[in-house]
Parts: C-alpha cells; structure tokens; sequence
C-alpha cells in the first residue's frame, strides 16, 4: 500500500510539470498584446509600454520566461498578478470559498443520487423511477446558463427562500442555493449509474445466498448491495469535484462568488499569464489528489483490490 | 474498514464538507445594520494609486477618500474646492496654485504644496508606468521623463529617463506651487480636475519617488472619507466619515463599495434591496427595470461617445461621398430605441452634449437617415461591394453592430457583414498593421470636460487614439490655435471650427452618445450622477 502511494506520488510530480508546461505555453500562445488588455480600450503611451514590458518580462522569450516562471514557484512564489496582486494571495482569496461551495455541491449530489438511484434501482419501472427520469433529464437538458438565474429570480428575488447572491465571505445558508444549482449539473449521471449498479446487483449470485441465508432486506441492500454498487459513483464523483471546482464559472458569476472559476475567466479575457497559470496548477493538484484518494477508496470498497 | 467502513467514510466527508461550509460564515452582514450608511455597487477597480485610475469604479472610490483641486458646476466649468486660487498668466502657461490651509490627511498629516509636488512627480516618471501618466504630459519636463527603448519590444534594456522631477513645478510655500507648461493652454485648470492630480500624503511614501508597499490597498486621503481597513479585493471597500472635515460634509456616515462582478448580479441584489445604488443597470435588464424600480429608475448625462472609424489608410474609404453615404444610411434613432432601449441618444455632432462649445447637429445632413440620397451618392461615388464593420466580441456590440449592417444593406443594397475580433487589443493590432478590417467600432469617455478632449486625441495627426489615420493640417493647427488661445471663450470659437471640418471630411461616423441609467433602493435619496460615471457623494442620503 505505502509502495504505492509513493509510486503515485512520484507520478504526480511528473504530471504536475508537465500539465503546468502545457498551460504556460497556451497562455504564451494566446497573448496578443496584454498590455492593452490591461487598460481596456484606453490608449497607451510607448514609454508605458516599455516600463510594463519589462517589469512582466514580456520580451524575453518562451524559454525565459517560463524559467522566470518556474524558478518562482519552486521557490513558493506564484509570482503577480498583471492587476499587481500576488497570485498566492488571490489564491488564497479565492480557493475556500470555491471548495466550501463545491464540497456542498457534492454532498448534496452524492445524498440526492444515491438515495434515489438506490430507490429507483430496487422498483425499476415504478411511478418514482419513472418520475426521477424525467426530472432528471430535464435538469440535465438546461443549460447552467439558463439553470442559474432562473433559481437566483425564482427562488432567491420573487419567493425570497434564499439570499440572492453570496459574496466573498458566504456562510453555508448563502451558499445553499448556488450549490443546489451545480449539484444539478452531475446528480443526473450519477443517480443513473447508481440505479443501473443497484439493478444489476441486485441480480447477482451473493445477493442470492445473502437472502437465502435469510439475513434482513435492509441489510442485503444497505450492505451488501450498496457497497458494491458504490464503486463506479465514487469514480464519478472524484471526477465531478474537479469539474465543479473549475466548471463554476457561471454559478460563481451569477451569484456573485470570486472565486476560483471567476479567476480563471478574468485571467483567460485580460491575457493574464501568471494568474491562470497559478490557478490551473493547483486546480492540477486538487485533480491528482482527489484521483489518488478515490482510488484508495476502491480498496476500502472491493477487498479483492489490493495495492502493490 | 469491515461492514461499516464505507459508511463511516462517507459521514466523514460529509462533517468534512459541512465543518468547511460553516466554519467562516455569519459574519457577512453585519456592516449593513449601521445607520445612515449606504452601499453603491462596482466592479473591482483596476488600481486605489490616484495616477494608476483610469476607469470609473476606481475613480468612483477614490472621489470618497480625495478631496481634488477642483470640482464642475452643471455647465462643466470649473470652481476651486480644496485650492482657494487658482492663476494664470497671459499666456496661460504659468499656473499658480494657493490652497485652503487647515486640511489635513486622514493620517493626521497637514496637506501641503510638497505633498502635490510628490505625487505629481511620481506619476509622471516613465518607469513607474502608471496609467494616467498622459495627464502630467502638458507640464514642462514630462518629456524628460520617460524612457525609451532601444529596441522596440526588443531584449534591450530600456534606458533611464534623464530626469526623475518634473522641471515645471516649483514650490512657492507651504501652500502655494506654481505648474510651469511646456507649452501655453487657456483649459489647464479643467484638466486638474482629473483624479491624477490629488496630493499624496508623506506616509505614501517608502522613499522618495518610491510608493510604500500596500499603500494600493488601503490608500490615505485628504477627502470627507477614510479607509475602514483595508480594500477587501473582489468583495468590498469600506470607507467611514473624517471627523472634523474641513471641507463640504456629505450627508453620509459612511459607504460600503460592494464589488461586484458582473451586472445582473448587482441587479439581482438591487432589486433584492441587498445594494443601495447601481450605477450601470445592464442593458438586458433595462426591459423590465421600470417595473421594478418605478421611479427609482433615472437617466442623466454621461460624457460617452460611441462611433465608428472608416480605416481612411483602405483605398475603399478614401472617397468621403462613400463615408458620407454609409452615414446616410443609418438610422440612428431606430438603434437607440431598439437595441439600447433608450438608454443611449443619437449622436449627430462630433462633440458631446456635456462641454462648453457643443452645438447640436454639426454633422448636418450626413448625419440625417437619407436611404434614397445615400444610395444615390454611393453608387455615382462607386463605393465598394462588400462592406464591415469590427467589432470586439467581449463588449456586448453584436446586436447594434448586425442592425447596422442590416440597415446598411437596406439603404445601400450592398452586402455588409459585422466581423467580431475577439478584443479590442486584437482590432487595434489590425488596425495598427493596416489590415483590412472595415470600419471599426470605436467609443470614447472624456478625460476633462472640454471639447479638445473630443477633438485632440481623437483626430490630430498624432492623437493617442487616432486608429484610422485621419490627417488634416487645418484642422490639427485650428486645435492647436485653440489650445494655446488666451481665453476659454477664444478657444471654444477655435475649437468649433475645427469640429466643422470633421463635418465636411466625415473622418469616423457619430453614432450615440451615452447616458448614465442607474437605479437605487428605497433607502436612499437625492441620488444623482455625474459626467464621469460617479455617484455624487456629498448629495446622497439616507431617507427618512
């Protein structure tokens, strides 16, 4: 087990450089002229734009600069920002919200998915699984775009459930109802695999003999059947959280949330460099980690997979 | 990890997730249950250094915690508000300026000519690149200032500039300095109005020339507001009332600059009665905004002019009968009503309603919705086929772009197309390399509220935003005459003529000017806006 861990961090390291080279040379790619992205539809002087060239080393070369770049963050720096902010303050400004707001996101999913998937999984074709079905299929069909500020009009301004937006500092009541919205996005998957998993494990032979041993119905499902049948949606989860972490770029807008998506679309539109690319490589980190402990979680699920 | 294992994983990630949900919220709203506070809505600022603000969120904060050298009346001309006197000589060239004595920073320190002089100087010098540098460029030595690059964008270093001071200020006494210009120009004391121009306290300072780190983020005024903390970046500045304001005390204990970042958010909040003030309601809520605000909903008089470059370097524009028949051709008004809901104006001069010297119409009949003559003139002119418009396609200008078009179509019976360029910083690239791009759309917001603004940088030969390469040497010599005339008045009469020949050369095409459409929350009062896109902080309040 520990042999393993080792082995997949070592592989990380490698994956990290390599994904943060790849990024750093997209953004080098699609730099036109952030000088000018930088004052918006201003004119600028030469002098201006000679002082700013060189403080972000704007006329070195692909090389150099991403050597500037990478001597930096070895070194803890995630270098400024082109707005003059530190990148590791803007991180560290943006990422808990962005993981409170996802972590809720993935409980409510998970909770939702699975106790209907495991419903529906046990009455297939009943009036509940059918229901489930449709709504789910409806949700998946709108768009976030569309998704998100119908909930905050509806829900948050005309029925005044909800706070209509969040801010920086949100407490779990006014992150509620922009992580219903992203819960959205991935509960309709995942309480389809749950209920297509359920379904088929219901059929197996150890269901079979656990019944037959005459054990309760509430253990054969809770036990028996759930926890095999949890292994492809722990897969899915692992890869919705880093979807939901980077993906929220319009749930975070509409309600308002700066956060890590917001980062990234405002790095991506002001050709701001060292900022996407200081967020992409966490966001790197946050994947291969969560990947590790899903793995790990197999092995915790499946006694019959062992790490060597 | 038998039998239960998975479940007990499973309620571990939950109190995971919940204990990081809760552990720092509660705390948000406190701010908003103080008294006669307000909160008005911006998008995060570019910059809180005076000399580094060039945009209106910035500008907006910035009014709260500087009090400037002077302010505009309703008819934009300037009045003394911090200086007691503001002089001249008669060739307006050397400027000396007394002020009120008894002001002080928040920080305590007294405000003195020096403090005027530092900033001044900081602003100025090439290296420290601050983006409204360009306004210091009138006081003699700004030249001197700047470095120049051997090498374009090249690997070489970029020389020192020769001098760290501006040569034309000079302190007279504590309270007195004298602005010496390179070269005479009667408007001087408007252009001092822009934020560029507020004093910067000792403590601003690590060394001389040098800004203290963090200075940005929580910057020291002499204004009727202070900092309350620091500038919480994409959430908030706070700012609380100056005890013992010397100068006009607003009716307000303090103002909560929400940060927002996007518009319909702020909307969405407005409506809530979470925000105060917005003061840009997005153009797709404009359709219901009256039914939601009623009278809470108002328009007033914005400096911003939209219109279109013809590429004047593109043998296809060249002929002026050919720019003068797209010109024709639009229908200003439909646009206005249709796409922008009436938030904008037709614009059928060359210069905005808001500064001294505008006359309604100057563009005359090139600018009247003509289709049949327009055709007329297109075709015995033999204009082109195939006609563009670009566009950036980050700016919201697909919808008014296309209708163009359309109506282009229509009147001419030409093929005409909008090409979106994904920035701005990508057409002006184009345009700088003389690519082919069709007529380019452009805006302009006023800097100082003079007509020169309009005219100077826009068409002089070597105007700053000169995109299309209009060159006219009567017209760059009436501008200068103006600007170095003796008096406003003597200026304006220049000014006007020069504005006549853009109406003969139709060098660009005007389209709309702005307006500020705002809205506000029940809570407050008196709240109105001025041409540069700021709420007006000393009139607002709190209703009874």
């Amino acid at each position: 087990m520990l042999r393993y861990i080792v082995r997949r961090l070592l592989q990380m390291v490698l994956t990290f450089f390599g994904a943060t080279f790849i990024v750093y040379a997209l953004m080098f790619a699609v730099q036109d002229d952030p000088i000018q992205a930088l004052v918006g539809e201003r004119p600028i002087t030469a002098s201006q734009r000679t002082a700013l060239t060189e403080r972000f080393h704007l006329n070195d070369n692909f090389f150099a600069q991403y050597w500037y770049y990478m001597k930096g963050l070895l070194t803890g720096d995630f270098g400024t920002s082109m707005t003059n902010r530190k990148v590791a303050d803007m991180l560290a400004d943006a990422w808990p919200v962005t993981l409170r707001l996802s972590l809720l996101a993935i409980v409510i999913a998970a909770a939702v998915a699975i106790l209907a998937g495991v419903v529906s999984g046990i009455r297939r074709g009943s009036i509940f699984d059918n229901a489930t079905l449709v709504i789910t299929l409806i949700v998946l069909a709108m768009p976030i775009v569309v998704l998100a500020p119908l909930a905050q009009l509806i829900f948050g301004i005309k029925l005044g459930w909800f706070p209509v937006t969040a801010g920086k500092d949100a407490s779990l009541w006014q992150l509620l109802l922009p992580a219903i919205v992203l819960a959205s996005l991935v509960v309709a998957t995942e309480l389809r695999v749950t209920r297509a998993s359920v379904a088929e494990n219901l059929r197996a032979d150890y269901v079979r003999t656990a019944r037959a041993k005459g054990l309760t119905r509430a253990r054969v499902i809770g036990v028996h059947v759930l926890r095999n049948s949890l292994i492809p949606v722990i897969t899915l989860i692992g890869v919705d959280l880093g979807a939901l972490m980077s993906g929220a770029i319009v749930t975070e807008k509409v309600f308002n949330i700066p956060g890590v998506g917001f980062n990234l679309f405002r790095g991506i539109r002001t050709e701001d460099g060292p900022l996407v690319v200081g967020f992409v490589s966490v966001l790197v980190i946050v994947f291969l980690v969560v990947n590790l402990l899903v793995d790990l979680l197999y092995a915790a699920l499946d006694p019959r997979i062992r790490y060597e | 990890m038998r039998g239960n294992g998975p479940w007990k994983m499973a309620a571990g990630v939950a109190a995971i997730a919940l204990l990081a949900g809760g552990c720092s919220g509660g705390s948000s709203d406190d701010d908003e249950t103080l008294p006669n506070t307000i909160s008005i809505g911006i998008v995060e600022p570019d910059s809180l250094v005076p000399s580094n603000t060039t945009e209106a969120n910035g500008s907006s904060v910035l009014a709260s915690i500087f009090y400037p050298l002077i302010r505009f009346d309703d008819n934009s001309n300037p009045y003394t508000v911090a200086a007691e006197s503001i002089t001249h000589d008669k060739a307006n060239k050397v400027w000396t300026i007394k002020l009120r004595s008894g002001f002080t920073f928040s920080n305590g320190e007294p405000v003195t000519a020096d403090n005027y002089i530092n900033a001044w100087n900081y602003g100025a010098y090439g290296p420290n690149a601050q983006l409204a540098s360009y306004f210091f460029s009138r006081i003699d030595g700004y030249a001197q200032m700047q470095s120049i690059d051997p090498d374009g964008s090249g690997p070489d270093k970029a020389s020192e500039p020769k001098a760290k001071k501006l040569t034309g200020l000079a302190k007279l006494n504590d309270l007195t300095f004298r602005v010496t210009l390179s070269a005479g120009f009667s408007g001087w004391e408007s252009v001092m109005g822009n934020d560029s121009f507020y004093p910067l306290p000792k403590a601003a300072f690590k060394s001389d020339g040098v800004l203290a780190d963090g200075f940005g983020d929580a910057p020291i005024g002499n204004g009727p507001f202070k900092m309350k903390g620091k500038w919480e970046h994409d959430s908030k500045i706070v700012v609380e009332k100056v005890a013992d304001f010397k100068g006009t005390i607003p009716k307000v204990d303090g103002i909560t600059w929400k940060i927002y970042q996007d518009l319909g958010a702020q909307y969405a909040d407005l409506i809530a009665g979470n925000l105060d003030v917005e003061t840009k309601i997005p153009i797709e809520s404009l359709a219901s905004a009256s039914g939601d605000l009623g009278a809470r909903l108002q328009k007033s008089k914005s400096s911003a002019f939209s219109f279109v470059g013809f590429p004047l370097y593109d043998k296809d524009y060249q002929n002026r009968d050919v720019r003068r028949a797209i010109s024709m051709a639009i229908n200003r008004e439909e646009m206005t009503d249709q796409i922008f809901l009436g938030s904008e104006t037709p614009a059928t001069s060359f210069v905005s309603p808001v500064v001294a010297g505008y006359r309604a119409n100057t563009c005359g009949d090139n600018c009247v919705y003509n289709p049949t003559e327009a055709k007329d003139l297109y075709t015995k002119a033999n204009g082109p086929k195939d006609l563009k418009i670009s566009y950036n396609a980050d700016g919201g200008h697909k919808a008014w772009v296309d209708a163009m078009c359309n109506q282009i179509k229509a009147s001419l019976g030409v093929n005409c197309t909008g090409s979106p360029e994904p920035k701005l910083a990508d057409l002006l690239k184009k345009v700088r390399e003389h690519k082919s791009v069709g007529m380019i759309r452009l805006a302009w917001a006023m800097d100082y509220p003079l007509m020169e603004n309009y005219l100077a940088p826009l068409y002089t030969t070597d105007g700053s935003s000169n995109y299309y390469g209009y060159t006219n040497t009567a017209f760059d010599s009436l501008v200068a005459e103006g600007s170095a005339a003796a008096t406003t008045q003597a200026a304006q009469k220049k000014w006007q003529d020069a504005e006549d020949i853009l109406a003969t050369d139709m060098p660009v095409l005007p389209l709309r000017f702005g307006q500020n459409v705002y809205g506000f929350s029940e809570k407050v009062t008196n709240v109105s806006m001025d041409l540069f896109q700021k709420v007006d902080i000393y009139k607002i309040e709190v209703a009874s």
